[in-house]
């Protein structure tokens, strides 16, 4: 099977292809540089990315909020779901940890904006 | 009339980056006018993460970066007023601002730094047909509703423009549950970034339908759906291609335009081709001791890039008003002339006043591999550069040494693409 990665890691936008057998990765073309390969292989392995969205605050407004780092692609909606139950409680100043170890792989979820 | 040395409109990555510069190279008294009821600007309500990678070498989100920058005014002390309306600039630098609290106020600034940021698109430009129901946003506003006030603006929608923040509320409208049907692009190419294209459409699958528009909105209340139709290499729809989209919302990303309403009002002379103010290499307009920075002066495609020009500016606001010890005499002044040739929309700056060493920015107007970027001297060619890649939402820059500038005094200098 083959699978065709844009990399994202610049502006070039190679158009990378890994080729499976089963789970295993026997080949990876088309990147101009090392990255698009390390790109391409997370890319089909287990893709990873930062959440972003917002909670609400207790007693009105909302908070901007971030995953502290990228947690796996899959699992996005159940990670907000999670996200969509928690409150704010002011003050909370930017890094200030909402929900620890979201994805059970150290990642938390953090503040980033102030609310006095 | 209070007198204050430096006058800054705006308080958001330009006019804060402008403001940290002018005070860094000697300038004290400052003062940032600011519209709405914090710093920030527009990063404010950009609360996704990708800003920053150039200049901290990190991923931070919009109220991240702003922080850091409002940081740097708070330990240097540096003066700004909130939920303060700038209404008018004289060529002469007279300010005239207000308050609820201190009502209509008068301030005649010794220079000027114009930071007012930019405005999207609407949709009285487009000239869309159909209805004028209820659930139509452009993306910011859409941004705004659900970022910073909370609300969600629809749970069907129909995005049309590529444009970056068309496919950043593509993703975050889906995050929260709506649907996003497709993204509509005019073009044959996207205007947004290609890590917006990956991670916003590609990772949620909503299709990206190129060389398509909306031909009629549907609905009288509200919104129902929307005809769709593919476009000819003129931009004009094939009506036998046209399909039925049902929706209850649409969100329009369908470019930027720099807010120039106080520039006009201060006699500023605008580029037609950038909807900017012209700028000398250190951000300075046509009227002496009035600056420009940010996406007032042209819409800038990362924060990082606004940042840096905002120091330029800063530094050009110290040197005008004798503070930095730098001379900015109209004296000695080295008149050259940038143009944009074929291939390329515009430059900026687009006259060069002093020999230094100086960074050119351009856009070109086609996407286009293996290219070599050629700048001419009144018509001879002084320098050039391959490059890969080149596209029209991504800035290229040319670098002009202070030697090579020297002997181009009086002459005009064009950047053109050349294919290889």
């Amino acid at each position: 099977m083959q699978q065709e990665i844009i990399c994202t890691n610049c502006p070039m936008g190679c158009h990378v292809i890994v080729t499976l057998e089963g789970d295993q990765i026997v080949s990876i073309t088309g990147n101009t540089c090392p990255r698009g390969e390390a790109y391409a292989r997370a890319e089909v392995t287990d893709p990873k990315r930062t959440i972003t969205t917002t909670v609400g605050i207790i007693g009105g407004g909302v908070l901007p909020v971030k995953s502290d780092r990228a947690v796996s692609k899959r699992r996005i909606s159940e990670f907000m779901e999670k996200i969509h139950q928690v409150y704010a409680v002011r003050p909370v100043h930017i890094g200030d940890k909402l929900i620890e170890d979201l994805d059970g792989d150290g990642a938390n979820l953090v503040a980033t904006q102030n609310a006095e | 009339m209070n007198k204050v040395d430096l006058v800054i409109i705006g308080g958001g990555p330009a006019g804060m980056g402008a403001a940290v510069a002018a005070y860094d190279a000697g300038v004290r008294d400052i003062l940032v006018l600011e519209r709405d009821h914090r710093l920030g600007g527009i990063l404010e309500q950009c609360i996704h993460n990708g800003f920053g990678l150039h200049r901290f070498k990190e991923e931070l989100t919009g109220p991240e970066y702003a922080w850091r920058f409002e940081k740097e005014l708070h330990a240097r002390g540096i003066a700004y007023r909130l939920n303060t309306m700038v209404l008018d600039i004289t060529p002469d630098k007279v300010v005239t601002a207000m308050n609820s609290e201190e009502g209509v106020f008068q301030i005649q600034a010794g220079a000027v730094i114009l930071a007012m940021g930019c405005r999207e698109r609407p949709r009285g430009a487009l000239n869309t047909a159909g209805t004028r129901p209820a659930g139509i946003y452009t993306a910011g506003t859409a941004q705004r509703y659900i970022n910073i006030m909370g609300y969600m603006p629809g749970k069907k929608v129909v995005i049309l423009g590529s444009g970056d923040i068309g496919l950043i509320m593509a993703r975050r409208m889906t995050w929260e549950g709506a649907k996003v049907q497709m993204v509509l692009e005019l073009m044959p190419y996207s205007g947004g970034l290609t890590r917006n294209i990956v991670q916003c459409l590609q990772d949620n699958n909503i299709p990206l339908l190129l060389s398509h528009t909306i031909v009629d909105i549907h609905g009288k209340d509200r919104v129902e759906g929307v005809t769709i139709a593919e476009v000819d290499e003129r931009r004009q729809p094939k009506m036998e291609t046209a399909q039925y989209v049902e929706c209850d919302t649409i969100l329009l990303s369908v470019g930027l335009l720099p807010e120039n309403e106080l520039s006009k009002k201060a006699s500023v002379p605008l580029d037609p081709m950038t909807s900017g103010a012209l700028v000398d290499q250190r951000r300075m307009t046509e009227v002496p001791g009035i600056f420009a920075c940010g996406n007032v002066l042209h819409v800038h495609d990362l924060v990082d890039y606004v940042s840096e020009e905002a120091e330029i500016a800063g530094r050009g606001a110290a040197a005008y008003l004798g503070i930095s010890g730098e001379n900015y005499g109209a004296e000695d002044q080295a008149h050259i002339t940038v143009k944009p040739a074929k291939g390329v929309r515009y430059t900026l700056p687009q006259r060069i006043s002093a020999v230094e060493d100086t960074t050119v920015f351009f856009r070109v107007t086609d996407v286009h591999k293996a290219v070599k970027v050629v700048v001419k001297a009144d018509g001879e060619v002084i320098q050039s550069r391959r490059r890969p890649r080149v596209a029209p939402g991504e800035m290229e820059t040319v670098n002009l040494n202070a030697k090579t500038l020297a002997d181009c005094t009086g002459k005009t200098l064009t950047i053109e693409i050349e294919e290889v």
